[in-house]
């Protein structure tokens, strides 16, 4: 699919003649002075890219078993239902509402405590406790499943969603408390200061002061922990056997590990898995953006 | 460990401009959950993989058990037949996907954060894949890729490529199908990275440049290149680390295959410990992605020189 873009780009209308100089108008185009057609035409050939995927997970979803259309018509909803109540994905639905929802709660709350305390506090190791964050995106859960796996069944907690949840803060906890504290850091320390002369405690002059304007950021640190605990299928496929306990990734693998795969169910399983993430991703996107750039991690 | 230590240890005077009436006590409180959580389910497993690697430890194996010195590695580096195989899938499968995403990336942010007409909607479209899971990914594309109803039928009907190929089970094409796959998830996470440091770019400096004379490719190498270097550094960096750990999408979509094609190490060390139950050999092979992770660490730190700008 990558290579598509080569021919397509070489045959493109050449473009259009440099235009005289017209100092007036300079200032402002110079931002806009790029040819149409050459964001259009890349733009283009990537969205189809990246939408054939989607179209196809659809189509197989919305047409009848065994039908070649290329247009989900007649549209059947057969896939939903039998994905929905034979393959337990109503229960799983639920189940993975529950750990990204206690995941986000947990993982804002206690990475806003911390990120405070590196953001306003000089305090011994801090320094080194920073590293330790850092050094915590080079371990990957999935080489730590055995010992994990140990440490919840010495606490009984296998078969427990609280297992996952925990697992999965655990993970999500160092990138989240370093974003936030550097939107803490952002926020000018004089504000807080002046609330605690109008009479406030710490705690509510960081309450009414500091938490408005930490929105965006706060929006996108949760929304990346649900979106992660929504999505995580290695923790889910080894604390949970239960059946009744899973959650949507795990039910999607055990469908594609099936003999024969029944692609009308795994693709509106595989819908039933998008629609809360891309309806998170409609709303936060915006946030998104803002929120990273400004407590992005730099040297 | 650290974490320990600074919620025992005493506090540090307070800074000079840090005066107020808050107990010294504060900071240490509102560390503590993180830094608990962290020692029990990160530190602790860590040191525990340490130990196992040092030992023979198969519960299906019991009478087996036992130290066992540095044989798991010695096995690992002389006898083992996937080991290096595998740690070379490893490297090539992080060094294309970083460099394809980093290619498409940039180009791709540039692209979006240009000025035009259905800009927001091109974005939310373009960066969709990125909330992707692993799993939803490698469902996708085995329908994709699927012999009977995917892609390939439609284009054999269209006169290209013949009935019932499957890019998944053949070793010549696992690869590359595999590589669209996550590229398709991973290039607008890249983007994205990119784009949120394109905000932050001056307009003043492209103005000038553009009163200067300056071309647009002069302005990309120039303005836009170097402004971009520590972002690029620590994205790549990250996402090799990341592409390095991440198992959801080999494991769902090819399950290391055909012919262990596509196993990682990661992927190796899983199946050792979920299929054949060898915790000892697993932790030893875990020991050295740590190793190698470690040094990938050390050059991320170096060039991001993190934590030295905080006062």
């Amino acid at each position: 699919m990558i290579t598509e873009e080569a021919p397509e780009i070489a045959p493109a209308p050449a473009p259009a003649a440099p235009e005289p100089p017209r100092p007036a108008a300079r200032r402002r185009r110079a931002w806009d002075e790029v040819p149409r057609w050459q964001i259009y035409l890349p733009l283009s050939v990537y969205l189809l890219f990246t939408l054939i995927p989607f179209y196809w997970i659809l189509l197989f979803a919305l047409r009848p078993a065994g039908s070649t259309s290329l247009v989900p018509w007649p549209m059947t909803s057969v896939h939903f239902g039998k994905v929905w109540n034979e393959r337990s994905f109503g229960v799983y639905f639920q189940n993975s509402v529950l750990v990204g929802v206690a995941t986000l709660v947990m993982t804002t709350v206690v990475a806003l405590a911390g990120g405070y305390a590196l953001a306003r506090f000089d305090f011994r190791l801090k320094r080194g406790f920073m590293l330790a964050l850092l050094c915590t995106q080079f371990v990957p859960g999935a080489l730590l499943l055995v010992p994990l796996f140990e440490i919840f069944a010495n606490l009984r907690m296998i078969n427990s969603l609280a297992s996952v949840v925990i697992a999965e803060t655990v993970f999500q906890l160092p990138l989240s408390m370093i974003l936030i504290s550097g939107f803490i850091r952002n926020v000018p320390y004089s504000l807080e200061e002046a609330a605690w002369v109008d009479g406030c405690n710490r705690f509510t002059g960081f309450r009414i002061v500091v938490l408005p304007l930490l929105r965006p950021g706060l929006i996108a640190v949760g929304s990346f922990a649900f979106v992660h605990a929504w999505n995580h299928f290695l923790f889910a496929l080894m604390f949970l056997s239960d059946q009744g306990k899973q959650t949507i990734p795990v039910g999607l693998n055990t469908l594609m590990s099936a003999d024969s795969v029944d692609l009308g169910a795994l693709a509106a399983g595989g819908i039933v898995a998008a629609v809360p993430v891309v309806i998170v991703f409609a709303f936060i996107q915006k946030w998104l953006i803002t929120g990273f750039s400004a407590g992005a991690v730099k040297g | 460990m650290a974490q320990a230590a600074a919620v025992a240890k005493p506090p540090a005077p307070p800074g000079r401009r840090r005066a107020s009436a808050t107990p010294r006590r504060l900071p240490y409180l509102l560390v503590a959950p993180a830094a608990l959580l962290m020692l029990g389910f990160i530190a602790y497993p860590v040191l525990s993989v340490f130990y196992y690697s040092l030992q023979n430890y198969n519960p299906t194996k019991p009478w087996r058990n036992g130290y066992a010195g540095f044989d798991n590695f010695v096995h690992a580096f002389t006898t083992d037949p996937q080991f290096w195989g595998t740690l070379t899938f490893s490297a090539k499968w992080v060094v294309v996907e970083v460099g394809l995403q980093l290619v498409f990336g940039l180009a791709l942010a540039l692209i979006v954060n240009q000025t035009f007409v259905g800009r927001a909607v091109g974005r939310a479209l373009v960066f969709s894949p990125w909330a992707v899971s692993g799993v939803l990914t490698s469902a996708i594309w085995v329908l994709l890729y699927n012999s009977q109803t995917g892609i390939t039928r439609y284009l054999a009907d269209a006169g290209i490529g013949s009935y019932g190929t499957s890019w998944l089970s053949d070793t010549a094409t696992v690869f590359p199908a595999a590589i669209v796959a996550d590229l398709w998830r991973g290039v607008p996470f890249f983007a994205i990275l990119i784009l949120a440091d394109l905000q932050s770019v001056s307009r003043d400096l492209y103005e000038a440049a553009e009163v200067d004379g300056a071309s647009r490719v002069q302005q990309f190498r120039h303005i836009t290149l170097p402004h971009l270097k520590d972002a690029i550094v620590l994205s790549t960096l990250l996402r090799a680390v990341w592409e390095f750990n991440n198992v959801d999408l080999l494991y769902t979509l090819t399950g290391g295959g055909p012919a262990g094609e596509t196993t990682t190490l990661p992927l190796y060390i899983a199946n050792t410990s979920v299929d054949a139950h060898n915790f000892g050999y697993a932790s030893a092979l875990t020991t050295v992605a740590f190793v190698i992770l470690l040094f990938c660490s050390i050059v991320y730190l170096r060039l991001s020189k993190f934590g030295g700008g905080n006062k």
